[in-house]
């Protein structure tokens, strides 16, 4: 009895609050805008009984989906997500594999502090973070500043409210999560092996493509995925850093439903996203499984 | 160990200036004379001054405060208790469902959260405030609790606690004295991490405040929507040093119990051999 208490209680809670939201979204996203309060309709009616639900059923239709393949803004801002967030993981892996590479290689007795360096910007504000590049990338900005100054630039680059401020934003903020799970790998290879490629005539750098990289990949796909599964419904970083031009869909979302309040559009778009997401959702857990596996 | 190369040495000073200096240049233009934030004009702690004065802040700052004291406390119980069902309970009804409801919120984009909880408040006709940021952060931060305390579960020593029922204890009692003494630490992060998630919430709690319930992350994002602000600056190094204290007394802590356990666990280790 008591057992079923434990967990009884935390899984009523997610029920509640977090399957039951989603089942209503879905079923906004069927609806129909309205200028009413709740903006959307039909609305449920449970006081006609089984005729009530029957008609409410009946006004539901996939109408929202088919706006939002009509509306070229909808599928470019899908497009646009998944391109940001596919450059921005390549780049957060080319900045994050030396780190995790050149750690791993540390003395022994560093490697609790490197550690403990690379993690301790996750526990500042996220917000503060993506903010601190707002100063630094801006026409006057230290970056800029520093440049001119160099005398490699001649006039001031723009880079604020570009793609390239997009992702320089989700390089600094989302690098712990790529550097962590390769470092991981890294961190438990067996130096022997490396040792016996190079008496085996590899060169260091072939020994490294040849067995160390191999070794790691299981990091390496975690901690991409870590990257851009949330990447993908991003909206700070492109609504700080990004432009007018910078499309993502989480902005979109967010524009749709505070400023068009048009909540059945923003509860498809929601839903759509969230489709995407599932394939690599199912991705990342079959590669955490088949790593648990390899390990046990 | 080899002796780090040149490679590895750059690859570190390198990334570690990347992920630094950003906040370095933060901390010190916040002592910024001048109000052009980019522009140096000598050392003045009056930002700090007029931050303090400034009332919508202080609330702001009061009412995240809050909201993340109570949902890091119910989402470390509700966290806890859904690690202990996870890992001890075996089979029951709804596992998938259940341990899959528990891993979506960590992978869930925030808007989509956000927008699914609003739409739940307002069909059930909750006004939205200070509770429904509670229950908000409650929901996503249970997860991330959970998981955490579930990792340092999955490595518990089982028979501790037969042997404490065994000598008699009941079931809650087993808990009190044996397992939750020794998940202390996980539980303790979890809290941590509670907290910090639920402070730094801008998209969740833009749609699940109300207007008497703006956050701290709210009223800085529509600040610095219009740039860059000195006062800002000056409230992000006040946060920054937060942080680094307590990580740095959370590090110290945590090294001083590591080092008193491995002290204990090499005592009851002499006295079986005795």
């Amino acid at each position: 009895m008591r057992r079923a208490i434990v967990y009884l209680i935390p899984f009523t809670w997610l029920l509640v609050l977090f399957l039951v939201p989603f089942l209503i979204v879905f079923k906004i996203s069927l609806s129909d805008v309205a200028l009413a309060r709740p903006p959307y309709t039909p609305q449920l009616d449970l006081s006609q009984g089984l005729s009530g639900i029957l008609d409410f059923v009946r006004e539901l239709d996939f109408e929202n989906f088919i706006f939002l393949t009509t509306d070229s803004l909808y599928w470019k801002a899908y497009l646009s997500s998944l391109k940001i967030a596919a450059v921005s993981t390549f780049l957060t892996l080319l900045v994050g594999y030396p780190m995790a590479y050149a750690m791993a290689r540390a003395r022994e007795d560093w490697r609790p502090t490197l550690l403990m360096l690379i993690i301790l910007p996750f526990w500042t504000s996220f917000l503060i973070r993506v903010y601190s590049w707002m100063g630094i990338l801006g026409t006057e900005g230290y970056l800029n500043q520093l440049l001119l100054w160099l005398g490699i630039v001649s006039t001031p680059l723009q880079i604020l409210n570009t793609n390239w401020a997009v992702y320089i934003g989700i390089v600094y903020t989302y690098l712990p999560f790529m550097i962590l799970p390769i470092y991981s790998q890294l961190d438990r290879l067996d130096g022997a092996l490396l040792e016996a490629a190079e008496d085996l005539g590899c060169s260091r750098a072939s020994a490294f493509w040849l067995v160390t990289f191999p070794l790691s990949r299981p990091g390496v796909i975690a901690g991409c995925f870590l990257v851009f599964i949330p990447t993908l419904g991003e909206f700070v970083i492109p609504s700080l850093l990004g432009g007018s031009s910078t499309l993502m869909i989480g902005k979109v979302l967010w524009e749709e439903f505070f400023s068009n309040r048009d909540w059945p559009v923003a509860s498809a778009v929601a839903v759509v996203l969230l489709i995407i997401l599932i394939i690599p959702i199912i991705l990342f857990q079959k590669n955490q499984q088949k790593q648990a596996e390899a390990e046990a | 160990m080899r002796r780090m190369s040149g490679f590895n040495m750059i690859a570190l000073t390198l990334g570690f200036a990347f992920l630094y200096i950003p906040m370095v240049i933060l901390v010190i233009y916040s002592f910024n004379e001048s109000k052009l934030v980019t522009v140096w004009a000598g050392f003045s702690t009056k930002w700090y001054g007029s931050l303090a004065q400034n009332q919508q802040f202080l609330d702001a700052a009061w009412v995240t405060l809050r909201v993340a004291f109570f949902s890091s406390t119910i989402a470390t119980v509700l966290g806890t208790m859904a690690a202990y069902a996870l890992i001890r309970s075996g089979r029951f009804l709804g596992r998938t469902l259940f341990s899959g409801m528990i891993y979506a919120p960590l992978v869930m984009p925030d808007v989509i959260t956000g927008l699914a909880l609003l739409l739940l408040f307002i069909s059930i006709g909750l006004d939205r405030g200070i509770l429904t940021l509670v229950l908000a952060h409650t929901t996503f931060a249970m997860c991330y609790v959970s998981v955490v305390v579930s990792s340092r579960l999955m490595t518990f020593d089982l028979s501790l606690e037969e042997a404490a029922r065994d000598l008699g204890c009941t079931a809650a009692e087993a808990f009190r004295l044996v397992t939750l003494p020794i998940i202390a630490p996980a539980v303790i992060s979890g809290w941590l991490l509670a907290f910090t998630l639920s402070l730094d919430d801008l998209v969740i709690a833009s749609f699940t405040s109300g207007p008497s319930s703006t956050t701290l992350p709210i009223k800085i994002f529509s600040s610095v929507r219009l740039g860059v602000s000195p006062e800002i600056n000056a409230l992000s190094t006040i946060m920054i040093g937060i942080v680094a204290v307590g990580v740095l007394a959370a590090s110290l802590v945590s090294k001083r119990s590591l080092v008193k356990r491995q002290a204990d666990e090499a005592a009851a280790v002499r006295a079986e051999a005795a």
